[in-house]
C-alpha cells in the first residue's frame, strides 16, 4: 500500500445474540433444524400478530453497553425499516434508528506499532436478523426457510477509526472475545452467529475529508475480513491513482477469487422509510436494572489480562493470548491452582503443546481431553525431577490420547527419569569406552562433542536419565580418562 | 316471549331470558340465522355465516347451563367484523387479497368472547382492510343501510352495524381506527362504543393503523355494550400497547344519575359543515342530558381542525407498512405465472388490493420517503401531541364532551365515492378521539331525513364507565335506540 494514502475502516458487526427464544416470539433459535420449523405465526408475519419483545435482549444488550463503558440508554425506540424481500415476511424489519439501546463506547486494541489504540463504538442497537433464500436443488425455484426470521441480533457499530485491516481484525477480534466472555453470544462464525459489513475508504494522507466509502458486506471470517478489505484499499487506490472516483455502493466479497464486486450503487439503495414501530412501546431501563446487570458482569478480558501480568507474572503477550477466550483463561487459572511451577511455565504448555493440540483437531477449550488439574500434575513431574522436559512431551502426548494421568503415563511407560547417579556413572563409563576416538578428540579440545556423548547416554537410557546430571559426570569421566 | 320475537331482544334481555329457561340458546341461534337467510340477500352484511358452527356451540352453551356453568355471555349470539381472525373460518378484511385466508388462530377478541360462552353466527361485511367510511370500499360489494337500502350504513364496521340495526344479531364486533365503529353505529340508529387505545387487545385483529386501531362493539344499548367491554378489556401479554389497567364493572356504574356531570361542547363542532336536522338532535340530547342535572360548558380544542389532515398522514404512514406483509409469497393473493420476483410482487399487490387500499398505501409511502418524513409524518404526531393535549386540558374542566357523530345522516351509496376528500370529512368529529386514544360512543338521538343520527359521547382515557353511563341514562329516558327499520320488526 502507498503511504501517500490513509485507509479510514468503520465495522458494523451483527452478533447473533444467545438467547433460547426469538426477539419478539416465543419460537425457538436453536441452529441447524428443518427449514420453516421454527418459525411461529409471528415470525411469518401473519395478518393480525403483534411482537412482543423478549426481556432477555435488553439485558444482554445492556450487558455489552457496561462492557464497552458506553451509555446505556434510559429510553429506546424500535422502528421500521421497510423493504421488500421473500426472506422478510412483515416487509419490513424492525430494528433500532434514530435511538439505539448503546451509545458512546470504546475498546482497545493494540496497533501496528504494538501501542494501545481506543476505537470508539458509535453504538450498538438490537434488530430482528430476516430469514434466508435457499437455491440448491430447487431447480428453477427459490425456497425460504425462515426458521432465523425474528432472531435477536446486536448490531455493534464502531467509529470510522480504524486504519489497516489489520486494525480491523484486532477489533473485531476484540468485540468477538468480549461478547463471548459476556455470554451473550456463542459467537459462532460459520453458522453466521457473528459478522459483519466493513465500509471502507481511503484519502491523501493528511486530509482531513474522508474518501468515498464502499460498504462490504456480510464477512463471516477473520481472515475473509483482512482480505477483503486489502483487496478493496488496493482497488480504491488504485481507481484513485488512475484519476477515477470512487463510487460509493455496497460490494460483496467473493472468497473464491479472493476480490469485492459490486453488488448495488447508492442510486439503488432502498429508501427504508423508517418509522417508529407503533405495535412496540419505547424501550424504557431504569438505573436500577442497570445496576442489577452491572453486578453479573463477569471480570473482562483487559482486566484479566492486566491481572494475568501482575498477579501471575505472565508475559504481556502470553496474558493476551491466555485471555481471549473465558473458558481458556479459567483452564491456566486452574492449573495454575495446582502446579507447584511459575505461572509462566504453566502459560508456556497452555500456549503451546495444549493449543497446539487443540488446534490440530479444530478443538476448542471447552472440549480439551486433559484437564486443567492434570496438566499441572505433569509440570509437577518435571518441576520434582521425575522426567525430563523431554520425556514430558510423550507423556503428554499419551495423556492427550487418554492414557490417563501423568503418573499413570510414566508407571505405565516406565518413563521415571534416572537420578540414581551410580546408574549414570555405569552408563557413561560404557558410552566413554565405546567411543574412544571421539573421546581422544574431546579431550584434544574439541569441546562440542560433549553433545555427541549426552545423545549417546539418553539413546542407551530411553531419554530417561537427567540431562544435566549426564552433562556434570560425562565431563568428569571425560577429564577423568584423559590423565 | 315467542320465538319468533328472539330477534327484538337485547343482550342483556336475552341472557335474561336464557338464565330463566323461556327458551334455548340454540332456538336462539336458529331464529337469527333464519333472519340472516330471510334479509342478508338486501343487506349484504355479512361475508362468511358459520350456521353450523353457531349451532353446535348453541348447544354446548345449553349444555353447560343445564349443569350450572358457562360464561357471562354463555350462550348469547353475536357477529364479528370480518377483521379479527377466527381460527378455521375464513377471514377477509373485506379484501381479494384475503379472499381465501382461513386464519389459523383466534383474535384475543374473539377468544375472549368465545370463552365467555358467546356464539359467533359469522363474520361482517367491512371496507376493505378498513379503510372507509361508506362499506363501499369492500372487494364483496357495499352494505345496505336497513334504514334505506339505497343508502350506505357507514364505514368501516359497517356489516356488523348493519346486522345490528336489522334485528339480525343482537350484538357484533368492530374496530374503530378513526370512526369506524361509531359513525356507522350513528348511521344506522345503533350503539357504538370505540374503548380507549390500550383497552382492548389488538391481537389478532388485521391491523389498518396500529397506533390509532380499537377493537370495540355495535349493539342496540349502552348497556349490552358494558356487559361485553368488560369481557373483552384488559391486560394481553400477546399486545404490547393494551395496557394493565384494572377492568372494572361496567355494568355497576351504569345506575348513578347524571346530577352534576360536567358537559363539554366543542363550538365548532356545531359550525358550518354540520346538517342543520342533525344540528337540532343533537341539540335536543344535550337539553335531555341538562334537563337530569348536567351543567353544559363550552370547551376549546384549537387544534381539533387539524385533526382530518393529521390522520390522513398518520394512518396512511402506518398501513403503507402494515400492509407490506400481504406479498403473495406466504398467504393471500398470489399472482398466477410470476415471471419473476418483481411481477410476483406487483401483480399480486395489484390484483389483490382494491383502490381505496392503493391510494393509502401510496399516501404512506410518500409521507415517510426520505426527505419528506419531517415535513409530513413528523409533523404530524406532533400536531397529533397537540390535540391530545388539548383533550387533556378540556377533561380538566368536563367529565365527558358531546356534539355529533357525524355531520349528517346516512348519504346514498355512490354519492361520494368519487370524492375521497368529501368521504375522509365524514369522521371529522370522531378522528379526534382515535388520535388522543380516548374512549368514545355514539347513541342514537334523533332522525334527520327519517335516517337515524347519532350523538357522540367522549370521555378522558379509561373514562368508558363515565361515557357509558351518561349513554345508559340518556337512553332510560329515551327511546331513539330502540327504533327499528321498517321491514326488520
Amino acid at each position: 500500500m502507498s503511504a501517500a494514502w490513509e485507509v479510514v475502516i468503520g465495522l458494523e458487526i451483527h452478533t447473533q445474540l444467545a438467547t433460547k427464544s426469538k426477539i419478539f416470539s416465543g419460537a425457538s433459535t436453536a441452529y441447524g433444524a428443518e427449514p420453516n420449523t421454527q418459525a411461529c405465526l409471528i415470525d411469518l408475519g401473519y395478518p393480525g400478530v403483534l411482537p412482543v419483545l423478549n426481556e432477555e435482549v435488553v439485558r444482554m444488550a445492556c450487558k455489552f453497553g457496561l462492557a464497552v463503558n458506553a451509555t446505556v440508554a434510559p429510553r429506546s425506540v424500535f422502528a421500521r425499516k421497510n423493504y421488500f424481500y421473500p426472506d422478510l415476511p412483515k416487509g419490513y424489519q424492525i430494528s433500532q434508528y434514530e435511538l439505539p439501546i448503546v451509545e458512546h463506547g470504546e475498546l482497545f486494541i493494540t496497533d501496528g506499532e504494538g501501542n494501545e489504540k481506543r476505537i470508539g463504538i458509535t453504538r450498538a442497537h438490537l434488530e430482528e436478523d430476516a430469514g434466508k433464500s435457499v437455491h440448491e436443488g430447487l431447480d428453477r425455484y427459490s425456497g425460504i426457510d425462515l426458521n432465523r426470521a425474528g432472531t435477536p441480533l446486536l448490531e455493534i457499530v464502531s467509529e470510522p477509526d480504524l486504519r489497516s485491516a489489520k486494525e480491523a481484525v484486532a477489533y473485531m477480534r476484540k468485540i468477538h472475545t468480549i461478547v463471548r466472555y459476556l455470554g451473550i453470544s456463542d459467537g459462532n462464525m460459520q453458522e453466521g452467529s457473528f459478522r459483519c459489513d466493513a465500509n471502507v475508504s481511503v484519502r491523501p494522507r493528511g486530509d482531513e475529508v474522508l474518501g468515498t466509502r464502499t460498504e462490504i458486506k456480510n464477512l463471516n471470517s477473520f481472515r475473509f475480513v483482512e482480505r477483503a478489505i486489502n483487496f478493496e484499499i488496493e482497488r480504491q487506490i488504485d481507481v484513485l491513482e488512475d484519476g477515477g472516483e470512487v463510487v460509493q455502493e455496497t460490494r460483496l466479497y467473493d472468497s473464491g477469487r479472493d476480490e469485492t464486486r459490486s453488488m448495488r450503487s447508492k442510486e439503488e439503495a432502498n429508501d427504508y422509510r423508517y418509522f417508529p414501530d407503533p405495535d412496540l412501546l419505547p424501550v424504557e431501563i431504569s438505573e436500577a436494572f442497570i445496576d442489577g446487570v452491572r453486578e453479573t458482569l463477569p471480570e473482562l478480558p483487559d482486566d484479566k489480562r492486566r491481572r494475568f501480568v501482575d498477579d501471575y507474572g505472565v508475559k504481556q503477550d502470553d496474558a493476551a493470548i491466555l485471555t481471549v477466550s473465558r473458558a481458556l483463561a479459567d483452564y491456566f487459572e486452574e492449573a495454575s491452582a495446582s502446579a507447584d511451577a511459575q505461572a509462566q511455565v504453566v502459560a508456556n504448555w497452555v500456549i503451546g503443546d495444549l493449543s497446539g493440540a487443540l488446534n490440530k483437531e479444530g478443538l476448542e477449550i471447552e472440549a480439551c481431553r486433559i484437564p486443567a488439574e492434570d496438566l499441572a500434575g505433569l509440570i509437577n513431574r518435571i518441576q520434582d525431577n521425575t522426567i525430563s522436559g523431554k520425556i514430558a512431551k510423550e507423556v503428554f502426548e499419551a495423556m492427550w490420547a487418554g492414557e490417563g494421568t501423568a503418573d499413570a503415563v510414566i508407571e505405565a511407560r516406565g518413563l521415571k527419569q534416572i537420578t540414581d547417579s551410580s546408574a549414570i556413572e555405569a552408563i557413561v563409563d560404557k558410552v566413554v569406552a565405546d567411543n574412544p576416538g571421539q573421546a581422544a578428540e574431546y579431550r584434544a579440545g574439541k569441546e562440542k562433542l560433549i553433545g555427541f556423548f549426552v545423545g549417546q547416554v539418553m539413546k542407551e537410557t530411553g531419554g530417561k536419565a537427567n540431562p544435566g546430571q549426564v552433562n556434570e559426570v560425562l565431563r568428569a569421566k571425560l577429564k577423568e580418562g584423559g590423565q | 316471549m315467542s320465538s319468533k320475537d328472539l330477534h327484538t331482544q337485547g343482550l342483556m334481555q336475552l341472557a335474561e331470558g336464557l338464565e330463566n329457561g323461556d327458551f334455548t340458546a340454540v332456538e336462539l341461534v336458529t331464529a337469527l340465522l333464519d333472519r340472516i337467510q330471510a334479509h342478508d340477500g338486501e343487506l349484504n352484511a355479512f361475508i362468511t355465516v358459520t350456521a353450523d358452527a353457531a349451532l353446535q356451540a348453541a348447544k354446548r352453551s345449553d349444555e353447560l347451563r343445564r349443569k350450572g356453568d358457562g360464561g357471562v355471555l354463555n350462550g348469547l349470539p353475536l357477529v364479528h367484523k370480518d377483521i379479527f381472525c377466527t381460527r378455521g373460518v375464513l377471514t377477509t378484511c373485506g379484501s381479494r387479497m384475503l379472499e381465501n385466508f382461513v386464519s389459523p388462530y383466534d383474535a384475543t377478541v374473539v377468544r375472549r368472547m368465545a370463552d365467555a360462552g358467546a356464539v359467533m353466527l359469522g363474520k361482517t361485511n367491512m371496507d376493505e382492510f378498513a379503510m372507509g367510511s361508506s362499506n363501499e370500499t369492500s372487494y364483496f360489494g357495499p352494505v345496505k343501510n336497513p334504514w334505506d337500502l339505497a343508502c350506505s350504513p357507514g364505514g368501516s364496521s359497517g356489516g356488523s352495524a348493519a346486522s345490528v340495526a336489522a334485528r339480525i344479531s343482537p350484538a357484533a364486533t368492530g374496530t374503530d381506527t378513526g370512526g369506524s365503529i361509531r359513525q356507522p353505529a350513528a348511521l344506522t340508529g345503533t350503539t357504538g362504543l370505540k374503548p380507549t387505545y390500550g383497552r382492548v387487545s389488538r391481537y389478532g385483529m388485521v391491523a389498518f393503523a396500529s397506533s390509532l386501531d380499537q377493537a370495540g362493539v355495535i349493539t342496540r344499548s349502552a348497556e349490552d355494550a358494558a356487559l361485553l367491554l368488560g369481557v373483552m378489556a384488559g391486560f394481553d401479554a400477546r399486545d404490547s400497547t393494551s395496557i394493565d389497567h384494572p377492568v372494572p364493572d361496567y355494568l355497576a356504574g351504569l345506575g348513578r344519575p347524571l346530577k352534576g356531570l360536567r358537559v363539554g361542547i366543542v363550538r365548532q363542532h356545531f359550525d358550518a359543515g354540520l346538517d342543520e336536522e342533525t344540528g337540532s338532535a343533537v341539540r335536543e340530547a344535550l337539553s335531555v342530558l341538562e334537563a337530569q342535572g348536567a351543567s353544559l360548558t363550552e370547551v376549546d380544542l384549537p387544534n381539533l381542525d387539524l385533526s382530518v389532515p393529521t390522520y390522513y398522514v398518520v394512518a396512511p404512514a402506518e398501513c403503507s407498512s402494515n400492509l407490506s406483509r400481504f406479498d403473495g409469497v406466504r398467504f393471500g393473493h398470489r399472482a398466477e405465472n410470476p415471471e419473476d420476483l418483481l411481477d410476483l410482487y406487483c401483480r399480486s399487490r395489484g390484483e389483490g388490493f382494491g383502490a381505496e387500499v392503493k391510494r393509502r398505501i401510496l399516501t404512506g409511502t410518500y409521507v415517510l420517503s426520505a426527505g419528506y418524513y419531517d415535513a409530513y409524518y413528523l409533523k404530524a404526531q406532533q400536531v397529533r401531541q397537540l390535540i391530545a393535549d388539548d383533550f387533556r386540558k378540556a377533561f380538566a374542566d368536563v367529565d365527558v364532551i358531546a356534539g355529533p357523530t357525524a355531520p349528517s345522516p346516512a348519504f346514498r351509496l355512490g354519492d361520494k365515492t368519487d370524492d375521497p376528500i368529501t368521504m375522509y370529512l365524514n369522521d371529522i368529529y370522531t378522528i379526534g378521539a382515535n388520535l388522543a386514544g380516548l374512549p368514545g360512543i355514539s347513541i342514537p338521538c334523533g332522525f334527520a331525513s327519517e335516517l337515524p343520527v347519532g350523538l357522540h359521547l367522549v370521555g378522558p382515557h379509561f373514562g368508558e364507565e363515565q361515557i357509558l353511563r351518561t349513554a345508559h341514562q340518556y337512553q332510560l329516558l329515551t327511546d331513539w335506540h330502540t327504533r327499528c327499520p321498517e321491514g326488520y320488526a
